[in-house]
Order: structure tokens, then C-alpha cells, then sequence
């Protein structure tokens, strides 16, 4: 390969990156429902009555449980048998984003639970409605203390969003598979740069996550990693 | 006058413990009851129930004419005439110390932002705590805490307050500081229903105690009779013992 390999990638850059914006699209489009979808199911499994619960698990087990290529398939192929008309795009945001709802579910199932009870108890004694509780104080303290894990998500989602290749999606590496074919000797050289533009995007992201978890912190409640460790020593 | 509060054989079990066996009392306006057991007999339960937080198996409860019992009862309306202190506080962790005691006016008053946040510091003031206004909780004291906590119930302008075991949770140093926020309700003739052993408290403060073991109420009376002259050998006992332990 050598010099004009490396030429070749760097001429292919911007298209790769061009490419990864497919990629972001995708993702903007399913993190935002497996959020939503994600914080409902987490809010009827724990305050839900016998039905509702019952659905919102039997989800989170679904799609939890099933491969995201399959998922794809099944949206992809499925949602057109039954007569809809979705793009490749939408299947795969629908299928990618219920899927992380169901990851994105026992996050803030976790996080929702870790609230204290005592201070549901007191909001409700206020006489404040279950649902006022929820917005006010249930949420606003759940999904400060859900970042930590919901940057797993985040990391792990980002980087899926390559598997809608799968259905035929031109994301980063379906046009990198057109670098590779013409220029077999690439084919590393080529991963190795999209390695590269996901390992700057999660970075990015974690970095943006770790700062609002700083901002959200509140005085005197926790003192973070690092600050505990300088204390003790 | 007809009571402001009145309990009418209240049960309430759970599994196969029956923790609440047919209590009954009245509270008048103005009235301080100090509410005083061996643990493990109801009376947290008794609390719980008559702001329905527990739900009674059996029994009547009105609060100032309004049948609190009676499925068709606004409960939220009710409990937001009810002031409730509890034993850890159960401040809002994510909120000032303001916002813990304006966030009841904003969503269950709805008063507008201005005159809940002037009520609020008031609130605090009344708590001594007005420099505390901006402090998040974690940042107070235990008895500070406790104080915001009555501030925040302070706020709704109750009808009358309950207080679980208000300062079972703080060190021994930081009592008088929350004992002395409740003297001073008593004296100004807030209704006051107090679970608690403090016997300086019930002395200055009560005008009944009530004398409860294993879901009944044993004795009731004016703290000088329950104190130097108790009917019931129990009372007496029990008495003597907290004493002692003080």
C-alpha cells in the first residue's frame, strides 16, 4: 500500500465522513425513541399497575432479547408485509431506537428506583399528584444519576448505527466497502479510519456527558471520583 | 366545638399482624397531642393512615367536616392541608432549601412565582433558616434539615401538622434547635399531633398525651395526670423507663 494507500484514504476522508453523517442521522433519530420509549416502559414497571407492567417487561424483554441485525431484518422486510411503507431509514431508526429502549429501560429503572422513597412519600404527603411527583421530583434526580450508564448506551448505540449497512443504508461503512473492493490492499487502512472517526465521536460524547454530570451535580450531595480520592489522601 | 380532627376506630393490618386495633380520638384546634408507645405499636402507621399515605382497613376519619375516609374525598386536597414531618426529613436532595419549601405553593397552591418565593422566605425566616435559603440539603445540618422540612409544611398553611418521631434522627446536640421551632408552634395554637418521647417537649407543650402498646391506646390524658398519676400500671412503666433513658 504505502504512500499511495494512505493518499487514496485521505482523498476518501471527506467522503467517509460525509458518509458518517448518515451514521449521526441515524443515531439522532433513535436515541431520542429509545429515550422516550425507554423512560415510559422504566415508569411502568415501576409505578405501572398489573397490565401495564406486565406490557412495558414483555417489551424490554423482546427487545432486549433479540439480535440487532434481526431486528433489523424484521422491521425492514415486516413493516413493508404488513403493508407500510417505511424507508430504510425509518426501519432502522424504529428497529435501533426500540431496541436501545429497551436497554435504555432498566437504566432508568435503576435510576428511578434509587430515588429515596422517603422523598415520594413526602412529595405526596405535600399533596402533590403521582404525576406532578414524577416530573418533579422522581425525573429531575433519575436522570442526573442515569448518565453514568446511559453513556454506555450512548457508546454502544453510536457505534451500531453501522449495522444499518445491513439494509442497504450508505453509511460510512457501505462506502467503505466501495474504497476496499476497488482497493483490496486498503482494507485495513480503511477500518482502521472509521475506528478512528467513531473513537473521536464517542469520546466527543462521553466528554459532553461526563461535563452536564458535573453541571447537574448537586452541592454537597456527592463528591465526585476524582474529588473523593484527593480528599482521602 | 366539634374537633378539627377526629379518629373513629381506626384498623389497619398488614399480612397477619394487625398493627392498628380500633383507635379512636379527637384533636381540637389549638390542641399539642403527644402521641407516646413502645416502638412497633402503630403509631407511625396511625399517622400514615390519616392522611391515607397507608391506606386503613377500617375506620372513620374527618378533618374539619371533610370525610378524609370517603373515596370521593380529594385526598390530595386533604393531605395538602396536613403538614407532615417525618423522622429523616425527606427533604428534596436536588432542590435549594427555597425551592424544597416553594415547590409545594408552586404545584399544589399554584401561587405564581413571585408570591411562593416570598412566602417560602418567610417560611424560612420563621425556621430561623433565611441565610440558608440557597443550601441544598446535603449542605445543612440534620437539624437544619428538619427545619426546612417544617418550613416546607409551614408553607401550605396547614390545618394542623403531624410530626413522626421529628427528632429521633439528629444528634442529641441538635434537637433543641427543632424542639424549640415546635414550642413556639404550639404557643402560637397551631394543632399539633406529635409521635414523639420527648418528655420535655410533652410537658411544656401537650395538652393531652395518649399512651399507645400494640395498637391501642392504653391511656390518654393532660401530661401532669399521665406523668405523676397514670391509671395504668403500663403507662407508668413506660414513662419511668424514657425517663430513666433520658
Amino acid at each position: 500500500m504505502g504512500i499511495d494507500g494512505l493518499e487514496l484514504i485521505w482523498t476518501s476522508l471527506p467522503e467517509l465522513l460525509w458518509a458518517t453523517l448518515v451514521n449521526l442521522r441515524v443515531f439522532a433519530a433513535l436515541i431520542p425513541i429509545g429515550f422516550a420509549v425507554g423512560i415510559g416502559v422504566a415508569l411502568a414497571q415501576v409505578y405501572g399497575r398489573r397490565p401495564l407492567a406486565a406490557l412495558a417487561s414483555a417489551w424490554e424483554w423482546f427487545f432486549r432479547g433479540v439480535p440487532a441485525l434481526v431486528l433489523l431484518f424484521l422491521f425492514f422486510y415486516g413493516l413493508g408485509r404488513l403493508g407500510l411503507d417505511v424507508s430504510a431509514f425509518l426501519a432502522g431508526a424504529l428497529a435501533m431506537g426500540f431496541r436501545s429502549s429497551g436497554y435504555q429501560s432498566q437504566i432508568f429503572r435503576g435510576a428511578i428506583q434509587s430515588v429515596p422513597a422517603g422523598q415520594v412519600t413526602a412529595a405526596r404527603s405535600l399533596g402533590m399528584t403521582r404525576l406532578q411527583v414524577v416530573k418533579s421530583v422522581v425525573l429531575p434526580q433519575a436522570l442526573r444519576l442515569a448518565i453514568p450508564a446511559w453513556s454506555n448506551e450512548f457508546s454502544s448505540v453510536l457505534k451500531d448505527t453501522t449495522l444499518v449497512y445491513a439494509i442497504g443504508i450508505n453509511e460510512v461503512m457501505r462506502f467503505a466497502r466501495t474504497v476496499y473492493v476497488s482497493h483490496p490492499e486498503l482494507a485495513m487502512l480503511t477500518f482502521l479510519t472509521v475506528a478512528l472517526i467513531f473513537w473521536v465521536l464517542t469520546s466527543l460524547g462521553n466528554t459532553a456527558l461526563q461535563a452536564l454530570e458535573r453541571r447537574l451535580a448537586v452541592p454537597g450531595f456527592e463528591v465526585r471520583g476524582r474529588g473523593a480520592t484527593r480528599d482521602a489522601r | 366545638m366539634d374537633p378539627l380532627l377526629k379518629i373513629e376506630d381506626l384498623h389497619k393490618r398488614f399480612g397477619a399482624e394487625e398493627i392498628l386495633k380500633g383507635v379512636s380520638f379527637d384533636v381540637h384546634r389549638g390542641q399539642t397531642i403527644v402521641v407516646m408507645g413502645p416502638s412497633g405499636t402503630g403509631k407511625s402507621t396511625m399517622l400514615r393512615c390519616l392522611n391515607r399515605l397507608v391506606e386503613p382497613d377500617r375506620g372513620r376519619i374527618s378533618l374539619d367536616g371533610v370525610e378524609v375516609t370517603d373515596s370521593h374525598t380529594d385526598i390530595n386536597a386533604v393531605r395538602a392541608s396536613i403538614g407532615y414531618v417525618f423522622q429523616d426529613f425527606h427533604l428534596f436532595t436536588h432542590l435549594t432549601a427555597l425551592d424544597n419549601v416553594r415547590i409545594g405553593l408552586l404545584k399544589v397552591k399554584r401561587l405564581d412565582r413571585d408570591r411562593a418565593t416570598e412566602r417560602a422566605r418567610r417560611m424560612l425566616e420563621r425556621v430561623g433558616l433565611a441565610a440558608k435559603a440557597d443550601a441544598y440539603p446535603a449542605e445543612l445540618s440534620g437539624g437544619q434539615q428538619q427545619r426546612v422540612a417544617i418550613a416546607r409544611c409551614l408553607a401550605m398553611d396547614p390545618k394542623v401538622m403531624f410530626f413522626d418521631e421529628p427528632t429521633s434522627a439528629l444528634d442529641p446536640e441538635l434537637t433543641g434547635e427543632v424542639l424549640q421551632v415546635m414550642d413556639e408552634l404550639a404557643r402560637e395554637g397551631m394543632t399539633m399531633l406529635v409521635v414523639s418521647h420527648e418528655l420535655g417537649f410533652a410537658r411544656r407543650a401537650a395538652h393531652e398525651i395518649i399512651f399507645m402498646e400494640h395498637g391501642r391506646i392504653v391511656e390518654q390524658g393532660p401530661p401532669d395526670q399521665l406523668f405523676s398519676q397514670p391509671r395504668e400500671q403500663r403507662t407508668g412503666e413506660f414513662l419511668r423507663r424514657i425517663a430513666a433513658e433520658e
